[in-house]
């Protein structure tokens, strides 16, 4: 068996060697090597720096309600549930807006909305978050503190402006998976007797699995890893949110957040700079995870093939 | 039965179609008969899948066409402003040239029409219509035993046959074909012509083909289409053997085309 593997891969005669093609695929080589490189590096800086956190706390403490970094309570948890209540929050207003949007426009929107609203959505998505920020906190918040919450500056506030961040990447990515579902899927629906929404729905929504899938997870990376928004409009409570029908509507205060308010105040080496670290790690595995979980999801390789097989 | 005393399932009166400006098809006037099968032919760019799916009114999602001229189906104009057009293709089917079953199961894809159509809400009952789509499609024995697979797994032959499968699943009246055989190898080729003879049984047929073998193999009437117009239309015995214009002649001896 090997034998016969090794004969057929060294032939009599060799090839004359291509110098130019040898370059190039050198160079796309080292371009690859360098990203898992710096990928690497980064990686274990940040364990390097952050793992103090995870050795020298215990756990117990960790991962418990209070965050007073001065008097050393390092407790996580109430970090932790404003970043899922943001992040939560920006995901259930923006995945549904978002793929309904990419559905408008890319099976129903006429070419001259079409037009309009695609270059629109691209400019959405370079608006700096410093720009959004400051419009949620001098025109969002009023209005919702009018609406009745205690402050403006609430777990909803940046749930709204980061959804909204996030909602260019899912339209355009989802509107390009919709774009690639073959024409003659959607033929085969209609010839049957299938009406426009059926077809979308059991067909072409189906078949765009895989890369709304991939349009939403970006989008919620967004959501999870801004900063600035989450800084300016989220209240910046260190504290978990009394549960209830209101939980939306008090001010939390994110993991992003913490780091970028707190990391120009702390002295290098301290266990406090090395908590923060240690955020960094907890939102790099959470963000890994999301990214396996959504692997699962759509099937990995077997999709890929799907795609390809047709 | 004579051919007159056979009924027109379809009829085309005048009718002209226009992409924009252009007019791809040129005051046509045929009968289709019903339970019979009509072989389209003709050289490419002549309209042959432009008339096909103006039966379905499959062109309706282009924009810019118009049609003019009368297509009756059963006495009905498809045209007609109060026509639904959904309704419409649940009683006249396609196979297109290119297999292209849905990525989902083999199951799946024959249990599509039944389950948007709401034929029936019964596990059993639809199991049942699965089942004697894919006999009548002459592909059952064949998948049996993996109704779960992804259809993407068939060879194109039975692709194609899984297509047909699908169509008639829905009980159509009438099933258009635009070169159903054209990507398939020769023995699928004759498994399609085998099965289209089955179904003409149940079903009225028309096929479009670029083979002229197969035209005249296949089917009972002939459309010969030459740049947009119906040259000869005739039983396809009599088309074959003892063409009446000279431009039919020439096409199906091969020295036109
Ligand atoms: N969507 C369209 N828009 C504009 N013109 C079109 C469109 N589809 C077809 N045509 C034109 O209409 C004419 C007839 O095309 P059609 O596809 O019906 O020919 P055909 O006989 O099926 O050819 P083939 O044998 O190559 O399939 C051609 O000149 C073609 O260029
Ligand atoms: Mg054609």
């Amino acid at each position: 068996m090997s034998a016969t593997k090794l004969e057929t891969s060294t032939p009599d005669v060799s090839p004359p060697v291509r110098w130019g093609e040898k370059i190039i695929e050198g160079l796309i080589w080292a371009a690859g090597l360098s990203t898992i490189l710096i990928v690497a590096l980064i990686f274990i800086f940040l364990l390097k720096e952050g793992l103090p956190t995870f050795l020298d706390i215990p756990l117990r403490q960790l991962f418990g309600k209070r965050w007073y970094p001065i008097e050393g309570m390092f407790g996580l948890a109430s970090l932790l549930a404003g970043t899922l209540l943001v992040t939560a929050g920006a995901v259930i207003i923006t995945v549904p807006l978002g793929i309904v949007t990419a559905i408008y426009l890319g099976e129903f929107a006429p070419p001259w909305q079409r037009e309009i609203l695609k270059p629109l959505i691209e400019v959405l998505a370079g608006i700096p978050s410093i720009v959004l920020g400051f419009l949620g906190w001098v025109a969002l918040a009023p209005i919702i503190q009018n609406a009745g919450a205690p402050t403006g500056l609430t777990a909803f506030t940046g749930a709204l402006i980061l959804a909204y961040m996030a909602l260019p990447t899912i339209i355009s990515i989802s509107e390009d998976a919709l774009y690639a579902v073959p024409k003659e899927y959607r033929d085969g629906a209609l010839a049957i007797g299938a009406t426009q929404w059926q077809t979308i729905w059991r067909v072409v929504l189906p078949a765009a699995k895989s890369g709304i899938v991939i349009a939403v997870m970006l989008g919620i990376g967004r959501a999870i890893g801004e900063t600035m928004v989450a800084l300016m409009v989220t209240g910046n409570a260190a504290n978990i949110p009394a549960f209830g029908a209101d939980i939306m509507f008090q001010p939390v205060r994110t993991m992003t957040a913490t780091i970028a308010a707190e990391m120009g105040e702390v002295a290098q080496g301290s266990l406090h700079y090395s908590v923060l670290f240690g955020i960094g790690i907890l939102l790099f595995l959470i963000t890994f995870a999301i990214n396996s979980l959504a692997r699962k999801l759509v099937g990995g390789e077997s999709v890929r093939r799907k795609r390809t097989g047709f | 039965m004579t051919e007159q005393t056979i009924p027109n399932k379809i009829d085309v009166h005048d009718f002209s179609f226009f992409y924009g400006d252009f007019q791809a098809l040129k005051r046509l006037n045929l009968p289709i008969k019903e339970k019979q099968i009509t072989a389209l032919i003709g050289p490419s760019g002549c309209g042959k899948s432009t008339f096909l799916r103006a039966i379905n009114r499959m062109n309706d999602t282009i924009p810019g066409i118009r049609a003019e001229g009368q297509i009756l189906l059963d006495g009905e104009d498809i045209y007609a402003p109060d026509v639904d057009v959904v309704e419409l293709r649940e009683r006249i089917g396609m196979v297109f040239q290119k297999p292209n079953p849905f990525p989902k199961s083999i199951f799946e894809n024959v249990a599509f029409g039944p389950r948007v159509l709401k034929m029936t809400n019964r596990r059993d009952e639809l199991h049942q219509m699965v089942r004697e789509s894919l006999e009548g499609a002459a592909l059952w024995d064949e998948v049996k035993h993996r109704l779960k697979d992804s259809a993407m797994n068939l060879n194109p032959g039975q692709q194609q046959r899984l297509c047909i499968a699908r169509t008639i699943a829905v009980q159509p009246e009438v099933i258009l074909m635009d070169e159903p055989a054209s990507a398939l190898d020769p023995v699928a080729t004759l498994h399609v012509e085998d099965l289209m003879r089955t179904l003409a049984e149940n079903y009225t047929i028309v096929i479009v083909t670029h083979n002229m073998q197969q035209a005249a193999r296949a089917s009972d009437w002939t459309g010969f289409f030459w740049l947009g117009e119906l040259v000869e239309f005739n039983k396809t015995s009599a088309l074959f053997s003892s063409p009446e214009r000279e431009l039919t002649e020439s096409y199906i001896t091969g020295r036109r085309g």
